[in-house]
């Protein structure tokens, strides 16, 4: 047993290519012969995964010891290298055709994600400036949250509220997006690139779209991935200042 | 030889991140703004110059290709290394916010969808 643990744990990413690759086996193999294909694979491999990572605490599954390699094979550093290499099935034309729309959608997406939230947050009880600011933030994506509460100088615990909507909102997305693809019309790369600008939160659009329709996914990462960089910009500027004002 | 492939593919990845970092500089924010997105451009641009030059080869390509299809597999690895608990320790606060605001801006998916298609229609017509 030690000796397996110990070769376990020194190879921890070749572990991790191991374990994934039987999550998805058993995942297509149920969607095909349980669902009847009615589930995609991938999703059902995206919920298995969410579900492993109660196993840890704040890095998921990679919390514990022999999964480790884990955090690597889901990193940030592979999570965007496999994405850019998604764009040799994207189409320049359909970019530049949907590409005004990414842009106000990402502006709308931001927008509509901090009122949203502070208007909420104000309703059940946060009041002040900085929490309300802080939880409109959280409602854009975690990351947002974190610098926004941060920087204008939030208490933790608000600070934790809003990383906390930020990662509710990026399961939800995970999960329901291959729910209601149809309903909210998300099947072309024009509405794709206008989901990515919208959601925002990288890895729910990445894995929503994967479950949904891995062809959509170079369209939705395109501009999701600039939706971080424009509400930490505007969140602790702009709409704190705007707060501020409202608030008096 | 498969490793141009992944060569090209890796050149782009990290021109993207340094665009996206200098730009995270200028405008001041910890990170990197679109770095993703212009390696795409680039690898787009990459693959239709070197395509039309007849450049490409099917090996280089495969090499991309790899890394294409093991995206879903790092996605599932990502979702089982999240902070599941942190959603968990918010409360109701987080909760009701996370899932109402996220809700709205599900709905503006076919709205704005719609409104720029006709925008984009008028611009041709124009």
């Amino acid at each position: 047993m030690q000796v397996i643990e110990k070769v376990i744990s020194s190879n921890g990413l070749v572990f991790a290519f191991l374990f994934v690759g039987v999550i998805m086996f058993l995942s297509y193999w149920f969607s095909k012969r349980v669902t009847r294909n009615k589930i995609p694979g991938a999703a059902i491999a995206i919920i298995v995964g969410l579900a492993l990572a109660f196993l840890g605490n704040d890095h998921g599954i990679a919390d514990v010891g022999i999964f480790s390699g884990m955090a690597l094979l889901g990193g940030p550093m592979m999570r965007d290298f496999t994405v850019v290499a998604t764009a040799m099935g994207a189409s320049y034309i359909e970019i530049k055709r949907a590409g005004l729309a990414g842009i106000i959608s990402l502006l709308v997406g931001v927008i509509a994600a901090f009122v949203m939230g502070a208007t909420l947050g104000y309703l059940m009880g946060y009041t002040d400036v900085t929490s309300v600011t802080t939880i409109g933030a959280g409602a854009c994506t975690f990351i947002i949250g974190a610098i926004t509460g941060s920087a204008i100088g939030a208490s933790s615990d608000v600070i934790a509220i809003s990383i906390a909507i930020g990662v509710i909102k990026s399961i939800m997305i995970t999960v329901i997006t291959p729910i209601i693809a149809k309903q909210i019309s998300l099947n072309s790369p024009h509405s794709a690139m206008v989901f990515g600008g919208l959601i925002g939160t990288t890895s729910g659009v990445a894995a929503g779209l994967a479950a949904t329709d891995p062809k959509l996914v170079p369209y939705g990462a395109l501009t999701s991935t600039f939706y971080t960089g424009l509400g930490a910009l505007l969140c602790p500027t702009i709409l704190f200042m705007i707060v501020q004002w409202i608030l008096g | 030889m498969k490793i141009y492939g992944v060569a090209i593919l890796a050149g782009c990845f990290l021109v993207g991140q340094i665009i996206g970092n200098t730009i995270g500089h200028w405008v001041n924010i910890p990170g990197n703004m679109g770095g993703v997105a212009f390696a795409m451009f680039l690898l787009i641009l990459v693959n239709e110059r070197a395509r039309k030059k007849g450049l490409l080869k099917e090996e280089t390509v495969a090499g991309i290709q790899f890394w294409n299809a093991m995206y879903i597999p790092v996605v599932v690895a990502l979702s089982a290394t999240q902070n599941v608990r942190a959603a968990l320790t918010g409360g109701w606060v987080a909760l009701v916010v996370g899932v109402v605001a996220t809700g709205c801006c599900l709905l503006l998916v076919p709205l704005l969808s719609k409104i720029v298609v006709k925008g984009n229609n008028h611009d041709t017509t124009i």
